[in-house]
C-alpha cells in the first residue's frame, strides 16, 4: 500500500520538497540548540515555557479533534462521514507526532527523555500525558491503517479493530483533559487554575481540529479531485461552529469571574493579554494585538461559517475555517501558555519573544507534521479512488 | 533514623502483616504526639488536608528581617556565600540567571500582602528569598521523574543526573525559587571569564539543561554543619535553622515567641520558612 505514496504529480513532489527544505533548516537550528542549550531560545527564568510547549498544547487539541468524526461515523453509523473519517484519524497521527517532537525539542536533557518511563511517577501529570499521548498515537495508527488496508484489499476491516476504535473515543477526550491538567493543577498560576480549562480545551479542540480538516479537504478537492461530500461538510460546519461558540462562551465566563470578583490574581493575566499590564512605568502588551485579533477573527469566522452553509460557497467556507483555526491557534497556541507566566510568582512582568532558532525549529516540526499528513492523505486518496471505482 | 520513626515503621509493618492496615497504626501514633507543625500561619482550616506529618525531622528556618535591616550588607553576604560554595554560575543577565537565594523587596516576596498608606521603610528591607522546602511541595508533585523529591527530613532536594529539564517544576513552584541552566554553567563568557568565578571542588557543578535551587545545605547538614547562610547570619541572629518538629529546638522556640508570616500560605504548600517582619 505504501508504494502509492511514491507516485505523484509534479505539484505533489514540489510540496514534499518544500516541506523537506523547512525540515532541513529546522534540523540545523536544532543542532545549534542541542549544542548551546535552551538559552538559545527566548525563554527565561521567568517565562520557562515558550513556543514549543504552547504548540504542543494546541496540537493535542488538533489530535483530539479527530474524535468529532470517529464518533458520528463509528458509533452513530453516520454514513456521510465515510470519506472524511479516515482523514481525521490520520490527522491525529500527524498531530500527535508533532506533539511528541515539540516535547523533545523543549527538554533541557533530551537524551534522558526515557527517565519518564524508567522512573514512573503517577503523581505527575506529565507522566500521564506521556502515556495517553503515546496510547492515542498507537490507537490511531492501528485503526487508521487497518481500516485503510482493508479497503485497499476490498474487504471489511477485521473485527478485532472495532474495540480499538471504540477505545479511541474516550481516549481522545483523555489526551486533552490530561493536557489541561498539566496547567490547571498548579497552585499560584491563577490564569491556569480554573476548572473550565479542560472543557475549554476540548471545545477549542473540537473546533480547531475539524476546521483544519475542512481546509485540507477543500484543498484536496481542488488538487486531488477528492470530494468528501456536501453532507459531510454541512455536518462539519455545525460541529465547528458550535464548538467554537462554546469556546468563546467559556472564555467569557473566565472574563466574568476575573473582573466581577475583582480579585487581582484573576485579572492580571487577562489584563496582560487583552489590554496590557502596567509594571513600574512600563506597560507590557506584547500579546494584545494578537489576542484582540483572535477574538475578532473568531467572531467573523463563526458568522462566515454559518453563512457559507446557507450560500453553499466553498470559498467562504475555507475562509471561515481558516479564520477560526488561526483565532484558536492564537488563543491556545500563544495566549494560554505564554499568558500564564505573566505576572511571575513574585509579581514581576517579564515578556517573552521567541528567537530565530526557536522559530526555525517550530516551523520544522510543523513541516514534519504536514509531511506525514501529506503522505498519509496521498495513500487515502489513492486507495479510495481504486476501491470506489 | 530516630526511635520514633523506627517505632512507627515497626508498628506499620506489623499491622500491615496483621491486616489491620497502616492507617490505623498511624492514627495510634498521631493520638499520642500530635504537634501541629503545619498550623503556623496556614489557612484556618486544619482538617485532614492541612495536618502535616509529625514523625521524623522537618527542617525549617526563621528569617528575622529586622536583623538584616540592622546589619546592612548581611543579606548580600549570605547570598554570596551560598552561591560561591554551591558553584552557582553568574551569567550576568536576567534571562539566564541562576539564583538559590537573593534579597528581594517585600512587595515581591509577599505580593499578596497589600498595604494602605504604606510604610516606605518596609520596601527598603532586604527580604531573603529562597526555596521554602514546602511540606506539601507542588514541585515534587509535578516532577515526572522524581528528580525533585522530598527527603524524610523535610528537605526538598534534587537529583541533577535524573532531571530531564522539562521545567514542569518551575511552572509548579509558586515562589519562583527554581532556576534552569539555560546554557552550560561550566563554560566561559566571550572574554574568557568562567561563569563560576571560583570553583568549590567539594561541591558538584551542574550540567546544562537541568533545574537547580537551594538545597538547605544538605551536604553540610550531613557532616554536622549548619547551612552556610545561617552560619554567616548567626552572629547577628538573623537566621535560625533547625527541626520544626522538635519542640526544644531553637527554631521552635523562636516560632513560639514571635509573630511570623509565611509566603502565600493560602496555597496549601506549608512552607518551612517563616519571616519575622
Ligand atoms: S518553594 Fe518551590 S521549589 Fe521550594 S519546595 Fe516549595 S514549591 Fe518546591
Ligand atoms: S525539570 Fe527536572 S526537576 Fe523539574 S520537573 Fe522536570 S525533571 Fe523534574
Ligand atoms: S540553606 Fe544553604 S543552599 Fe539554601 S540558601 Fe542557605 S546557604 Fe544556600
Amino acid at each position: 500500500m505504501i508504494e502509492k505514496a511514491l507516485k505523484g504529480n509534479k505539484g505533489y513532489w514540489a510540496w514534499l520538497m518544500f516541506l523537506l527544505a523547512i525540515m532541513g533548516v529546522g534540523g540545523m537550528c536544532y543542532a545549534q540548540q542541542f549544542n548551546y542549550g535552551l538559552g538559545i531560545t527566548g525563554m527565561s527564568r521567568d517565562v520557562t515555557w515558550g513556543l514549543y510547549i504552547s504548540q504542543f498544547t494546541f496540537l493535542v487539541g488538533v489530535a483530539a479533534g479527530g474524535l468529532m468524526l470517529v464518533l458520528p461515523y463509528y458509533v452513530h453509523n453516520y454514513k456521510a462521514f465515510g470519506r472524511i473519517t479516515i482523514l481525521g484519524e490520520f490527522m491525529a497521527i500527524a498531530a500527535v507526532a508533532m506533539c511528541l517532537m515539540f516535547i523533545i525539542a523543549d527538554l533541557g536533557q533530551p537524551m534522558r527523555a526515557m527517565n519518564v518511563m524508567l522512573h514512573p511517577t503517577p503523581n505527575s501529570m506529565l507522566f500521564w500525558d506521556m502515556i495517553v499521548l503515546n496510547g492515542y498515537l498507537f490507537l490511531n495508527i492501528i485503526c487508521g491503517w487497518q481500516v485503510l488496508h482493508a479497503e485497499y484489499k476490498g474487504i471489511k476491516y477485521p473485527k478485532w479493530v472495532k474495540p480499538f476504535i471504540y477505545l479511541s473515543i474516550p481516549w481522545a477526550i483523555s489526551i486533552h483533559t490530561v493536557t489541561a491538567f498539566l496547567y490547571c493543577g498548579l497552585p499560584g498560576r491563577h490564569f491556569w487554575l480554573t476548572a473550565v480549562l479542560a472543557p475549554r480545551f476540548l471545545a477549542s479542540a473540537f473546533a480547531a481540529g475539524p476546521a483544519l480538516l475542512m481546509v485540507i479537504a477543500l484543498i484536496m478537492k481542488k488538487v486531488a479531485n477528492f470530494d468528501v461530500g456536501q453532507e459531510a461538510k454541512d455536518k462539519l460546519v455545525t460541529i465547528i461552529g458550535y464548538a467554537a461558540l462554546v469556546n468563546f462562551f467559556l472564555l467569557g465566563c473566565e472574563v466574568f469571574v476575573g473582573y466581577y470578583s475583582n480579585i487581582p490574581g484573576h485579572m492580571h493575566t487577562l489584563d496582560y493579554l487583552f489590554f496590557g499590564l502596567g509594571h513600574g512605568d512600563h506597560v507590557f502588551n506584547n500579546l494584545v494585538p494578537f489576542m484582540r485579533a483572535s477574538v475578532v477573527m473568531g467572531v467573523i469566522g463563526i458568522i462566515t461559517l454559518f453563512l457559507s452553509r446557507v450560500k453553499k460557497c466553498d470559498g467562504m467556507l475555507a475562509i471561515a475555517c481558516i479564520l477560526i483555526f488561526i483565532s484558536l491557534w492564537i488563543d491556545k497556541g500563544l495566549g494560554l501558555v505564554l499568558g500564564g507566566f505573566v505576572p511571575t510568582p513574585l509579581e514581576y512582568v517579564v515578556e517573552y519573544v521567541p528567537s530565530a532558532v526557536e522559530l526555525g525549529i517550530t516551523a520544522a516540526v510543523w513541516a514534519t507534521g504536514f509531511f506525514i499528513l501529506t503522505i498519509l492523505y496521498k495513500l487515502v486518496v489513492s486507495v479510495k479512488r481504486v476501491s470506489e471505482s | 533514623m530516630d526511635s520514633k520513626r523506627r517505632n512507627f515503621l515497626k508498628i506499620a509493618g506489623l499491622s500491615a502483616i496483621a491486616g489491620i492496615g497502616a492507617p490505623s497504626a498511624f492514627n495510634m501514633l498521631l493520638k499520642g504526639e500530635a504537634l501541629a507543625s503545619g498550623g503556623h500561619g496556614a489557612p484556618a482550616a486544619q482538617g485532614e488536608h492541612g495536618a502535616a506529618a509529625v514523625t521524623g525531622k522537618r527542617y525549617g528556618m526563621v528569617i528575622d528581617v529586622k536583623k538584616f535591616a540592622d546589619n546592612p550588607g548581611l543579606a548580600e553576604q549570605c547570598v554570596k556565600t551560598c552561591h560561591s560554595i554551591h558553584n552557582v554560575p553568574d551569567f550576568g543577565n536576567r534571562k539566564d540567571e541562576i539564583k538559590w537565594v537573593w534579597a528581594e523587596k517585600f512587595q515581591h516576596t509577599f505580593p499578596e500582602h497589600s498595604q494602605y498608606k504604606k510604610n516606605d521603610g518596609l520596601n527598603e528591607l532586604p527580604i531573603l528569598t529562597l526555596c521554602n522546602h514546602c511540606d506539601k511541595p507542588p514541585c515534587v508533585r509535578a516532577c515526572p521523574t522524581k528528580a525533585t523529591f522530598k527527603n524524610k527530613d523535610g528537605i526538598v532536594a534534587m537529583d541533577y543526573h535524573r532531571c530531564i529539564g522539562c521545567r514542569f517544576c518551575m511552572a509548579a513552584c509558586p515562589y519562583g525559587a527554581r532556576s534552569f541552566n539555560w546554557r552550560d554553567p561550566r563554560g566561559k563568557d566571550e572574554n574568557g571569564n568562567p561563569f563560576i568565578k571560583e570553583l568549590n571542588p567539594t561541591f558538584p557543578t551542574r550540567m546544562r539543561g537541568v533545574v537547580e535551587k537551594c538545597n538547605f545545605c544538605v551536604e553540610r547538614l550531613a557532616i554536622g554543619q549548619i547551612p552556610a547562610c545561617v552560619e554567616v547570619a548567626s552572629s547577628a541572629g538573623a537566621l535560625v535553622f533547625g527541626d520544626l518538629n522538635d519542640p526544644n529546638s531553637e527554631v521552635s522556640e523562636k516560632l513560639r515567641s514571635s509573630f511570623t508570616i509565611q509566603r502565600k500560605p493560602a496555597l496549601g504548600t506549608h512552607p518551612s520558612l517563616f519571616y519575622i517582619i
